[in-house]
Parts: structure tokens; sequence; C-alpha cells
């Protein structure tokens, strides 16, 4: 690199373009992954796998190119409780229409 | 006269935007899960009917420009510029191609009497209906999303060419990225419930 590195601790990592790339590989393996899984029959199996394999996608987008792995705790903590928020939500709900 | 800029404020700032938008689409999904579990099998009629080719190649676009949305902002801070402004045009294309797939897609299915309050889906069962009234609201307001975030990534292509985003100065960039990829993750769970489930 010809610019010389000013130390700035407030910053996050500047993503290599060979980092970037793998990633994106990732991600479209774990698509033809998903779309392959979804033509074979598991019955109700097809669900939980098919949200898993979202939710590894999801959390490569989210770690790399949202770059949340470098982030500080407020941005980190802040994101999780929103997650929680989330599954709260999501299984109160289910505990209703599951047991009615 | 140099003003520190706070970087980790900005992103906290857009993140807590972003964060009403991930319960904003979890209350839709929430809500495509319970009818789901009320009406298993018309849910899975309603995903053969949608065209896994075309839900499977807008995954791969909405994928690719997430990484060159990602990439420009590491050109921006290697200082290529050039470099940058051609990864941003391509993933604003990348989000007009993906627009007008589902244009094509509503179309089709709009061809065949499926959309709301349709004939087919009025006299229909009631599960078919609310999987296709989920599908308009939840790939509708999507799209409004895509639209929005090509928005925000054409104005932060203008910045960048006219130097107001630059090495120094990159958070209009940064923060359309990270409006960009809440888009593409919202898509990752889009894709497989309402293409994918059988």
């Amino acid at each position: 690199m010809k610019q010389e590195e000013r130390p700035e601790p407030d910053d996050p990592h500047v993503m290599g373009y060979g980092k970037l790339f793998a990633i994106i590989a990732a991600l479209l393996v774990l698509t033809c992954i998903t779309v392959a899984v979804s033509y074979v029959n598991l019955g109700f199996y097809n669900v939980p796998i098919a949200l898993l394999i979202a939710t590894a996608k999801s959390s490569l987008v989210l770690l790399f190119f949202m770059h949340m792995k470098y982030e500080g705790t407020a941005i980190k903590v802040s994101f999780l409780s929103t997650i929680a928020f989330l599954c709260i939500m999501i299984s109160f709900t289910f505990w209703d229409v599951a047991f009615r | 006269m140099e003003k520190d800029i706070d970087r980790t404020g900005i992103r906290l700032g857009m993140w807590l935007f972003l964060y009403s938008e991930i319960i904003l689409f979890g209350g839709l999904f929430l809500l495509y899960a319970v009818y789901f579990h009320e009406y298993p099998k018309n849910f899975a009629e309603g995903g053969k009917a949608l065209d896994r080719i075309i839900g499977s190649v807008n995954t791969v676009i909405l994928l690719l420009s997430s990484f060159t949305v990602a990439a420009s902002i590491t050109a921006i801070r290697r200082r290529s510029k050039k470099l940058a402004i051609f990864l941003i045009t391509f993933s604003i294309l990348c989000g007009c191609l993906f627009l007008v797939n589902k244009y094509v897609e509503w179309g089709t299915k709009i061809h065949h009497d499926i959309f709301p309050n349709s004939a087919t889906l009025q006299n229909g069962p009631p599960g078919t209906n609310i999987f296709f009234g989920l599908y308009y609201v939840i790939t509708g307001l999507h799209g409004l999303h895509v639209i929005v975030g090509m928005t925000l990534l054409a104005v932060s292509l203008v910045f960048v060419i006219n130097g107001r985003v630059n090495e120094d100065r990159f958070s209009m960039l940064e923060n359309s990225g990270l409006y960009w990829h809440l888009v593409d993750m919202i898509w990752i769970f889009v894709f497989p419930l309402f293409y994918l489930v059988l």
C-alpha cells in the first residue's frame, strides 16, 4: 500500500478483497446447497435445514460484509439484544399458538 | 480546522434504525410461521407454484451486489476511486436486475389470476389465499427496500464521484452499504421460506 497507515483505534479493519471473495464464494456454495436440498423431500426436516442454512448465510453477511465481527461492544450488545427480543416475540407467540 | 468524526456513533445510529427493520420483517416472518403452522399443506402447494429458478437467480444477484458494495468500501479506503465507482454502479445495476425479475415474476402470477382479492384466491382454500397474501406483502415490502437501497447507493455514488465520500470520510457509503446488506439478509430468509419450503 502506498499510503502510510494512520493509527485509528476507532476504525474497523479494512476488509481485504481476498477475504471478501472467500465470503461470497461461501455464500454462493451455501445457496447451491439450500436449493439442492429443497429438491429432496425430507418432509418436515426441509424447514429446519433451510432455516439453518439461511442463518449461516446471514451470519456470514453480518459478521464480514457488515463487519459486525470488528465492531465495539455497543453495537454488538445492542444487536444481540434485538435478536433476543425477536426470539422472545417469536417463541412467546408460538407458545400461544401451539398450545391453544 | 479538523473535526473528529465519530464513526462508531454514526454506525450505531444506522444500526438502531436497522434494528427496527429487523423487528418489522421479524413480525412478518412470525405471521408467516404461525399460518404455516396452521395451513402447512396449502403453504407447500403455494411454494411449489413459485418459480424456484427466478428465486435462485435473484438470490445470487443480491449476494453478488452485497459483495461489490463491501468491496467498494475497501476500494474507497485504499484510494482506488475508479474501482469504487465501478463496484457501486455494478451493485445498483444488480438492484435493477433484481427488480426486473420481480416484475416478471409478479406479472406471471397476476396473469394467472393470483393476486390479492383475485377470484382464484377468493374462492380457493384460505391457506393458499394467506400464503399469496403474505408473498405479496413481504416481497413487496422487500422490493421497496431494494428501491430505497438503490437510491442510497446512487447518492453515495454521486458523493464518491464528486469527492465528498473519500478515504477519510466514507460513512455515507458505509451506512448505505449496511442498509443494502440488511436488504440482502432479509432476502436470505425470504428465499427459503417462500420458494424452497416443500
